[in-house]
């Protein structure tokens, strides 16, 4: 170790790793897992997300939740920016997931025409 | 291709707690699922040090959500991983339950033992891999020895350690600031570090969490130390009885060596620092400071009269600076945010967090890290849950060996150094140790004494035979042979060894008795004068047991309990007991499913 | 180590040989007593007066020394000991959770008393101070393993994971 500085970046490269076990004040991807979202192509959906996450390097939670009971509209997938009202997304496919990272994510932009009703 | 961000980590607790109620076993089953349904892409397990609630283990964080499950079982993880880890659904009945309400708690933050806890020094302890330094560098480790390299000289560091009122963690309380400045005012061409980590005390395990679950907050806080009093060499002496805290350090030392965060030129400064450990060989007079180091020497641990002090004259003659585990856990959060900050907590004479070990009759028992000032009824009814079995609180024992018993009209005694003290008590390393109506306090007496006694190096001779009279006499009391006068004769004694034994052993060996006859008195007077132990803990003086034939339902489960085959009785039909034969070993109490068996 | 074949001398460097192999690890000063110590009894199970009269000659310390040092701790054993080491903790929390129950129970079991080892070398027992595992007393360990939350009816099953 020689510097400080060496340390501070040492220490931004492993905080990466550790972003997972401080969820609070995060933006979130939950993704419908029960089930009846498995069955719909859930899972590829949710590894899709965090190898997006992943390659764009950003500070966001990919998280798996149980059956919200709109099991006709899976994979379902809800969006939580900090302090800002969750938007639930349906019948969720590669493309719309990279919409959903870049408009909603990124932008803050929530996708009307693909939001679901609560 | 190993994914560098895991949507979840797994944080399965490897404290020698867990280990040994089978975390290893929990581990690999847990892996096995995980596998099985394709998720070690997505899914990071790693082992962490103690999370300080062993009795509950083994024990798992599951992260993002934070969710806290305990008394895990291989089985288990099946359902575990399906259910939660693929589908997202909490398992409820993995769930902690609080003892009192018998609720279920998810997040670990929520559950009462932690809730109204400060977790400062242990703040990373079952929350990162020990055995990954990187782990501790993104929590901010390492940057207080940054600070203190480059933005402060040695002077600043130690008035910053003055300053924050920080003391000795180890027992004795001594201002850990004041110590740095007399071993950096001593004249010396070779100056040591030394962390005292023969953690003896019975009842004490916070230093072994420590050094399992954060080694390298110790190795920075010794290096901070090193760097105030102009130290190139340390030591950690760890007692051989703590095989795993041995090898995560050992893990962690070359970790720091690799990094350049131990060794020469440090932070680019001409500073050099060695860090080397030493394993105690059993012997319990090796906590006391002079003792340490004639062992680290390679001789008998015999403690020396001080002065001169270690500060002075310490390892091999050269000016040594020695503080405990927890103290030098204290260090790294001085330094880096300030001793205004760390002012913040605890009370004016006492700064600061205290670890404590909290067992005994007690619901939660584990490690409890609480701000100084806080009341023992808060540790012991918040944080602890209170007393298992729906027994009554007796008295608490704080400080091990060297502390004392304290009365339930103590309990609201807010705790710090020198109230504990002032009832007779003292801080000791932490052990609180809390007893119920159904433990003697002659007899707690009698065992501490055994203890010293034992533990006596035999170099002074209030010590040595001193306490070997008072353990004679506590055990005639204890085995119905108590005689008038025994009482005064232990309290001249006491005094006596208090007030010219050698070390802290003697010195503090009489507390135990002191502090029960000033509390409890009338059990020894009990045990003495009406040959009756009021708990009913000393074999000698009970009655057999007899059975209540009204209630007795005949099930046969004392018979079969009784190991010297004194009760007799048909099935279904009322049991006696045989009262020459009955050894009074209350065995077939603890097995009638009805209360039938008496004293 | 004398015995009567003829070959002592070839035998008794044999015999030390494992001992020349830890002290070849070391400075070989006074400050390493303890330390070579610890691993020529992790060799041979227990410290046998020639390998002392050997560290001894080794560390360039009288025998006095070595004596003294082995005398007073109480990892050290002059003694052959058993292949399982049992230590019973004894502290304070153990001690009011009924740890002397589980010693009893041990002493029954195995039929040696605290200290001792058994006949077929295959277990010490030993009662110990505390041994810092107080939130799962009673607890004991076996070698480096340990075992908590003990009754006495769980001890025939804890010895019995040892027994071959």
């Amino acid at each position: 170790m020689k510097s400080l500085a060496e340390l501070t970046e040492l220490k931004e490269q492993a905080e990466k790793k550790l972003r997972v076990r401080k969820s609070s004040g995060k933006p979130q991807i939950i993704v419908g897992m029960d089930d009846c979202g498995i069955d719909a192509g859930a899972r590829e959906i949710l590894k899709k997300f965090l190898a997006e996450v992943n390659q764009r390097d950003l500070d966001v939670i990919v998280t798996q939740t149980e059956c919200s009971g709109q099991c006709d509209q899976e994979p379902v997938v809800t969006v939580q920016l900090p302090e800002e009202s969750k938007v639930t997304y349906g019948n969720v496919t590669a493309e719309k997931l990279e919409q959903i990272i870049e408009e909603h994510i990124v932008n803050g932009n929530i996708l009307e025409d693909l939001k679901l009703d609560q | 291709m190993e994914q560098s961000i895991y949507r979840s980590h797994i944080l399965i607790c490897g404290g020698t707690g867990c280990v040994s109620s089978g975390c290893k076993e929990v581990r690999s089953s847990l892996e096995d699922e995980l596998a099985r349904h394709d998720l070690e892409d997505e899914i990071k397990v790693l082992e962490t040090g103690c999370h300080g609630f062993c009795e509950k283990g083994p024990l798992i964080i599951v992260y993002p959500e934070s969710v806290f499950y305990c008394e895990l079982k291989p089985e288990n993880m099946e359902k575990l991983v399906e259910e939660h880890i693929l589908k997202g659904k909490i398992v409820e009945e993995f769930l902690y339950q609080e003892p009192v309400t018998n609720e279920s708690v998810r997040s670990y933050k929520d559950i009462d033992f932690y809730k109204k806890q400060e977790r400062n020094a242990l703040a990373n302890c079952g929350h990162i891999d020990p055995e990954e330094i990187e782990e501790y560098i993104a929590t901010g480790g390492y940057q207080a020895i940054g600070k203190a390299l480059t933005e402060m000289t040695p002077q600043e560091v130690i008035d910053e350690v003055k300053d924050s009122g920080l003391r000795g963690r180890g027992g004795g309380g001594f201002p850990a600031g004041l110590k740095w400045q007399f071993a950096s005012e001593a004249e010396g061409d070779k100056k040591y570090v030394i962390c005292n980590a023969d953690e003896g005390d019975p009842g004490a395990f916070m230093d072994r969490s420590l050094l399992e679950g954060d080694p390298h907050r110790i190795i920075e806080g010794m290096v901070i130390a090193a760097y105030a009093i102009g130290a190139d060499e340390g030591y950690v002496y760890v007692r051989a009885e703590y095989p795993l805290a041995i090898k995560r350090l050992r893990i962690a030392i070359e970790e720091a060596e690799e990094y350049g965060l131990l060794g020469d030129n440090l932070f680019g400064t001409d500073f050099n620092f060695d860090l080397h450990i030493k394993e105690g060989a059993g012997a319990f007079v090796c906590g006391e400071e002079t003792a340490l180091m004639a062992s680290i020497e390679g001789k008998r641990g015999m403690p020396r009269p001080r002065p001169p002090f270690p500060a002075q004259k310490g390892l091999w003659g050269k000016p040594s600076n020695i503080n405990n585990v927890e103290t030098y856990a204290n260090v790294p959060d001085v330094i880096q945010d300030g001793a205004e900050t760390y002012k913040q907590v605890g009370t004016e004479g006492s700064t600061g967090t205290k670890v404590f070990a909290l067992t005994g009759k007690i619901n939660n028992t584990g490690l409890a890290e609480v701000p100084m000032g806080i009341t023992m009824r808060e540790i012991i009814y918040d944080i602890g849950g209170g007393i298992n079995d729906g027994k009554e609180f007796k008295a608490v024992q704080i400080g091990g060996p060297s502390g004392g018993c304290l009365p339930e009209d103590k309990l609201d005694l807010t705790i710090d150094y020198d109230s504990l003290l002032e009832v007779g008590a003292m801080m000791g390393s932490g052990g609180l140790v809390v007893m119920d109506e159904d433990t003697c306090m002659v007899d707690v007496s009698r065992f501490f004494l055994d203890f010293t006694q034992s533990e006596s190096c035999g170099k002074c001779t209030p010590c040595r035979v001193g306490t070997k009279q008072m353990l004679d006499i506590l055990e005639r009391i204890t085995t119905g042979e108590g005689q008038e006068g025994d009482i005064e004769l232990l309290e001249e004694l006491a005094e006596n060894i208090k007030s010219t034994s050698l070390c802290g052993l003697g010195q503090t060996a009489p507390n135990p008795v002191l502090s029960t006859l000033r509390y409890f008195r009338d059990e020894y007077e009990a045990h003495i004068y009406e040959q009756n132990c009021p708990a009913g803990a000393c074999e000698e003086l009970l009655g057999a047991y007899v059975i209540d034939g009204e209630a007795c339902v005949g099930c046969t489960a004392c018979t079969d309990a009784c190991p010297v085959d004194a009760i007799s009785g048909e099935a279904k039909e009322e049991h006696q007991i045989d009262e020459d034969a009955c050894i009074a070993c209350g065995a077939c109490v603890e097995k009638c499913p009805v209360d039938a068996i008496t004293q | 180590m004398a015995c009567s074949c003829g070959n002592a001398e070839e035998n008794q460097e044999q015999y030390l040989a494992p001992l020349y192999d830890v002290l070849a690890g070391y400075e070989c000063k006074e400050k390493d007593l303890i330390p070579v110590l610890q691993d020529a009894q992790e060799e041979y199970g227990y410290l046998p007066q020639d390998v002392l009269q050997e560290i001894a000659k080794g560390l360039g310390v009288p025998f006095s020394q070595v004596y003294g040092v082995v005398t007073f701790y109480s990892q050290f054993h002059l003694e052959p000991r058993g292949e399982n080491i049992i230590r019973i903790c004894m502290g304070t929390a153990c001690h009011v959770r009924g740890g002397d129950k589980v010693l009893d129970k041990m002493k029954e079991e195995l039929g040696v008393d605290d200290g001792e080892t058994t006949e077929d070398l295959k277990f010490t027992l030993e009662s110990v101070a505390c041994i810092g595992a107080c939130g799962l007393a009673p607890v004991i360990m076996v070698n480096d393993n340990t075992h908590g939350l003990l009754t006495p009816e769980k001890v025939p099953e804890v010895l019995d994971q040892y027994r071959d």
